[in-house]
Order: structure tokens, then C-alpha cells, then sequence
């Protein structure tokens, strides 16, 4: 190790022999900044799985523009809107096509009696070209009154009915005082938005939420005609429909506003913001104190090779060394630990908690980064190494 | 032209304090120290010795008169000129002040790559040779910790000595020692320094280290009270 530090540095590794000599106050800052690091994965983690699952039901769907109302939150938490608005917009030049979309709550008693709500979608089932292939195949089967495609995921359910379903078997269950029919799965992963997912005709949908008519859905979805820009058709959409009450947004440009409503309107995204601060200040602190402790208890080292004539830029050297160390060393085992809770929780909750490549780099950055401004602060203590003081 | 000394200080005043607390700590110092030489400072506790020392190892700042190190004055001298004087010198304290997380031959290293570091292997070559002379060849992956204090002094002796420094400021170097192992240092500063040619000023109480001295200087009260050369010059 300090041979290696010694070829990278070009000189001795004083500040890895200087930590790595004080063997108890080593581990106490690798484990201070290995916390940190596991308290930020882990906000970053739940936040991560609160975004997938916002964005998640966008996977079922094919559309290039979503209309929705303005008194909408996001796709799955919206107002209704007059269906007569898809008429209008099938009037503009470029709509290829356009199919209403309608989204519900269904609540669900399971058998050991607790109740959970199943987000629903009814579509035209008509139009398939509306959806993601993957439930595009089972629209026929929808066609049947009262038929459903039940997410896997659905929080509850007994794993035989969702492997009975995927071999082709049926579940019939009861909601909202009507019988429905499960006649396969599908696999949406939106683990924060509702307990499970089903995919239903619009009849199927209207009949269920007998409150709700076909002339008012939550969403209309538009594609554009081949080689039309789906901002050129969104800037005519926003022209041609009255612009009160009215939101005109490309699928992506959806989704994304979706996530920031989330992640800033949101108790939840806040308080995982929070949670990330915190992390990263009890890292910020750790560290600081290590690396200040440690300069104080070598000023006199430090004053003696002032003495000997090597100057400022050396002793930043050292501690950023020192910071460097810390961040690498307290990383790794966060890590680690990390992407076993990670495990964990998703087997627990179920949610789609996932460790990838570009947060484990974020993280790994943002540790060198705070470890490294602690380093900074920390060296304001040197000016306290007066090699006068040494006779 | 006088011929040029490695240490001149002229008309040298020192202050501690500010207002009602300013003491003055040196008068009017002159002196002049021959290249080579081996000069030891003597005097009472609170004489000066080492604010002499500090002021000419340019580890204090000189407030008034001159001291000129190596052809460069001190007064009013900045940062940068006085780092890189620095590196002209080697400084052994009174404590050792050894790196406690650094090998004995790690801490010699010290004062090599304060010159910079293009060649490793000739500076391990050559803390090594260095710790050899003082005859702790077979300590040189040892801790401080592991080292007795006449052990740790020859490696503070060693680590000053390796970059072939100009002059050796040395304060009470036995102080801490008993007086096997301080005489046992002081002798290797001595023979080092000849076979250097090196400037060794050296602060000691020690008697019987007086007799290795070329000149002999005692302060009182932060004045020069007698400037003699020792009965029997070795
Ligand atoms: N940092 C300081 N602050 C204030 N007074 C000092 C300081 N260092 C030394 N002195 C005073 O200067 C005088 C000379 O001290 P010093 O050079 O340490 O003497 P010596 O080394 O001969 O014992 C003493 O009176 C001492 O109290
Ligand atoms: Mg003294």
C-alpha cells in the first residue's frame, strides 16, 4: 500500500502512514464516512425507487403527447378531462390517431381481509397501438367483459394465483361490488404508487367505477404522423385547444414533470432530500474532525518540517491525501453494505430498489468531494505549526 | 573586501510581547561565524540562546538590525526566500521530533525530498548510507517508538545531516539524553561536520562537549558576555 502510494505520489504517503499509524482513529473515520455513505445510498435508493415507480406506468403506454387536465399532479394522480378535446385534437395537423385513457383506484379486499387499492387503466382496447407490446398481445383477451391483466408485483397477492395466471390459468376476484377476471399478468414495477396494477377495457373500467362516464377520461393520448416533430404538433395542440384548464405535454416532457412534482412537491421526495443532506453533513463532520484532530496532534511534526523548508502546498498534501484515503477506504464497504440492504429492501417491500453503475459513481464523487472539502477546513489549523516554537 | 561569513548578524534587536508586556530579549548583537566552524552558544536559562538560534535558522522573523545567512539577508526577506533558505540548513531540536508514524529511515528520507524527489532510489541509497554512519544501520525500518532516545536523537542527527546542509542549528540536542549517548551525538555532529564542511552552531550546557568546540560564545541577559576559543582546541 505505501509502496503503492509512494510510486503515485512521488513521495512518502505521510498522510496514509500518519492514519493508517493510529490504527483506532482509522477505523473510526472509515466507518464515519462508510455511514455516511450507506445513509446517502440508501435516501438515494428510496428515491430512486419512488422515481421509477413515478415514471413507471409510461412503460405500459405508446404515445408520443399526453393532453391532461391542469388540475392533474401526475399521470396516475389526475383530473378528468372532456373527451371532446380528442376530437379537437385529431382536427390538427399531424395527430395520426388519439385514444382516451382512464385511471382509477380500485379497492381490493384480499383474502386475510385487509384491503388494498389497485391502480387501474382502462383503454380502448381497439387501439393497441396505444400500449407497450408487452399487454399489447393480451387486448384481445380484454375484449371479454370484466376481464383484467393483474400486475405481479400486486402487494398481497399469493404467489400461486400470479403463477396459476402465468401458466395460463384465470383468478376471479371481487372489487367495487363487481366480479372481475384476471387473464394474465403484467409487469409494471410501481411499487410506491398503489399495492398492484390492472390493465382493463374502458368498458370493463366504466362498469367498475360506475361514478365515472366515457365522456370524461384522465388522459388523452395522441401520436403524430411519421416524420412529424412532436414539438411542432405540441405548439399547434397548445394553439388550437382553449388553454384554460388544458395541459398539452410531449410523453417524455410528462414523465419528467411528473418527477420533479414529485421530488418537490412531495412530502416524500423532501424528506429524502433531507435525508441525503443529512448524510452527506454527518460525512462532512466526521471527517472534518478526524482530519483536524489529526493535524493538531502533529503540529509538531508538521512545525519541524517547516523547519526543514517544505511549505504550504506539502502539508495540503498530506491532508488531502488523508481525505482521499477516508473517502475511497469509507466508500467501498458503503458500498457494499448498501447494495445488500438494497437486496434486502426489495425483497421486503418489493419496491425497485436498484444499485446502478452512475449513482455508485455519483456517490463515490460526492464522497470525494465532501471529504475533500473537509480536508480543506480542516487545514486552516496548520497555521498553528510555528517551527519557532520547536526550541 | 572582508571575506564573506556563513552566519553575519549586525546591531541585532529582539522583542517579545506588545505595549506594557514588550521585553526586549536581544541587544545589539554582533557576529560573525566562520565557515566550517563548530561555535557553542552557552548562558543561563533565559539568556537568549535559543532566540538567537531561531532569529539565525530563519525561524523567526528579525525585527531589527540584520542577519544575513548564506549571503541573503533576513530582514524583510518573504516566505518563499526563507523556505528555500531553509532547505540550506538542518535544524536538530532538543526533542527529537521525530515522525512517529515514519520508519527511521522514512524520517531521514524527510530531509532529502524536501529537495525534491527525481531520484528515489539514490535518496533511499543515501538516507540509508547516512543512517549507517550514525551507526543505525540495523534500525532502519524501526519506529520511533521502538527506538531508545540517543537512538532517535541519531536519526534526528541523520535526517539534518543527509541533505548536506550549509549549517546545523542544534539546541540542547543531548539535553534529553544520558551523557553516554549526548556524547556519543555530539561527537557525530562534529566528525560529520568536518569531513562537510559544515557551519554548526549548537546551544548546550554539556562541559565536556565544550572542549570539541572552535569558539565559545556566552549570553547573559541577551548579551554576548564572552567570546573565547576553548583551553584545548582538538
Ligand atoms: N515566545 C516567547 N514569548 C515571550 N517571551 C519569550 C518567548 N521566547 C522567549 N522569551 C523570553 O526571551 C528571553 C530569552 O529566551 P530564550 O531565548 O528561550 O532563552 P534561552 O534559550 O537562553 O533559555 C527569556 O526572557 C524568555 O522569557
Ligand atoms: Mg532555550
Amino acid at each position: 500500500m505505501s509502496r503503492l502510494l509512494t510510486y503515485l505520489f512521488g513521495r512518502l504517503p505521510i498522510g496514509w502512514l500518519q492514519l493508517s499509524h493510529n490504527k483506532a482513529r482509522l477505523v473510526a473515520a472509515v466507518s464515519g464516512v462508510s455511514f455516511a455513505t450507506l445513509l446517502v445510498f440508501m435516501q438515494l435508493g428510496i428515491m430512486g425507487a419512488l422515481n421509477s415507480s413515478t415514471v413507471a406506468p409510461y412503460g405500459l403506454l405508446s404515445a408520443d403527447i399526453v393532453i391532461s387536465s391542469e388540475e392533474g399532479n401526475t399521470l396516475t394522480d389526475a383530473g378528468e378531462i372532456a373527451r371532446a378535446r380528442m376530437f379537437q385534437a385529431l382536427g390538427v395537423p399531424g395527430v395520426a390517431d388519439a385514444t382516451p385513457l382512464y385511471i382509477g383506484n380500485l379497492p381490493f379486499t384480499l383474502d386475510n381481509g385487509s384491503t388494498v387499492s389497485l391502480l387501474s387503466f382502462g383503454f380502448d382496447v381497439s387501439q393497441p397501438e396505444f400500449v407497450s407490446p408487452s399487454i399489447a398481445a393480451s387486448f384481445a383477451s380484454l375484449t371479454i367483459e370484466n376481464t383484467v391483466i393483474l400486475d405481479r408485483d400486486t402487494r398481497g397477492m399469493p404467489a400461486s394465483v400470479i403463477d396459476a395466471l402465468m401458466a395460463g390459468g384465470r383468478y376471479e376476484f371481487e372489487a367495487n361490488g363487481n366480479t372481475l377476471v384476471a387473464v394474465g399478468t403484467m409487469n409494471i414495477g410501481g411499487g410506491f404508487l398503489a399495492d398492484g396494477m390492472l390493465a382493463m377495457s374502458d368498458q370493463t373500467f366504466l362498469r367498475s367505477f360506475p361514478a365515472r362516464t366515457s365522456s370524461a377520461p384522465n388522459h388523452i393520448l395522441l401520436n403524430v404522423d411519421d416524420g412529424v416533430s412532436v414539438d411542432t404538433v405540441v405548439e399547434r395542440l397548445r394553439d388550437a385547444l382553449p388553454s384554460a384548464n388544458v395541459k398539452v405535454l410531449a410523453a417524455d416532457a410528462s414523465a419528467q414533470a411528473d418527477l420533479d412534482f414529485m421530488s418537490s412537491e412531495r412530502p416524500t421526495g423532501i424528506i429524502f432530500g433531507f435525508g441525503v443532506f443529512m448524510g452527506i453533513l454527518v460525512g462532512l463532520v466526521i471527517v472534518y474532525q478526524v482530519l483536524s484532530t489529526d493535524v493538531a496532534d502533529h503540529l509538531g511534526e508538521y512545525a519541524t518540517f517547516k523547519a526543514m523548508g517544505y511549505g504550504q502546498p506539502f502539508f495540503l498534501g498530506i491532508v488531502f491525501e488523508e481525505a482521499i484515503v477516508l473517502a475511497v477506504f469509507g466508500f467501498i464497504p458503503g458500498l457494499i453494505v448498501s447494495i445488500g440492504l438494497y437486496a434486502g429492501l426489495r425483497a421486503v417491500t418489493g419496491l425497485p430498489v436498484e444499485m446502478d453503475a452512475s449513482r455508485a459513481i455519483l456517490v463515490f464523487l460526492g464522497t470525494l468531494t465532501a471529504c475533500t472539502i473537509s480536508g480543506a477546513i480542516a487545514t486552516r489549523r496548520l497555521a498553528a505549526a510555528d517551527p519557532a516554537d520547536l526550541f | 573586501m572582508a571575506e564573506s561569513f556563513p552566519i553575519e548578524a549586525s546591531g541585532l534587536n529582539h522583542f517579545f510581547g506588545e505595549g506594557e508586556a514588550r521585553k526586549q530579549a536581544i541587544f545589539d548583537l554582533n557576529l560573525n561565524i566562520e565557515r566550517g566552524s563548530l561555535t557553542i552558544l552557552m548562558g543561563p536559562s533565559g539568556s537568549g540562546k535559543t532566540t538567537v538560534l531561531t532569529l539565525m535558522g530563519c525561524l523567526r522573523e528579525v525585527q531589527d538590525g540584520s542577519v544575513r545567512l548564506l549571503g541573503q539577508e533576513l530582514n524583510g526577506a518573504n516566505e518563499a526566500q526563507l523556505v528555500s533558505l531553509r532547505r540550506r540548513l538542518g535544524f536538530i531540536f532538543q526533542a527529537h521530533n521525530l515522525h512517529e508514524s515514519l520508519t527511521a529511515a522514512q524520517n531521514v528520507l524527510m530531509g532529502l525530498q524536501v529537495h525534491g524527489n527525481a531520484n528515489p532510489a539514490k535518496q533511499r541509497a543515501a538516507a540509508d548510507h547516512v543512517l549507517d554512519l550514525v551507526g543505525l544501520a540495523d534500525r532502519r525500518t524501526y519506529l520511533p517508538g521502538n527506538l531508545s532516545g540517543g537512538q532517535k536523537q541519531r536519526v534526528a542527527v541523520a535526517r539534518a545531516l543527509v541533505s548536506n546542509p550549509d549549517i546545523v542549528f542544534a539546541d540542547e540536542p543531548t539535553a534529553a539524553l544520558d551523557k553516554e549517548s549526548g556524547h556519543t551525538v555530539v561527537q557525530m555532529l562534529k566528525t560529520l561536520g568536518q569531513t562537510r564542511q559544515t557551519t554548526t552552531v549548537m546551544v548546550t550546557h554539556d562541559n565536556r562537549i565544550l572542549e570539541m568546540a572552535d569558539r565559545i560564545i556566552t549570553l547573559e541577559d541577551g548579551r554576548v558576555v564572552s567570546d573565547r576559543v576553548p583551553k584545548t582546541t582538538p
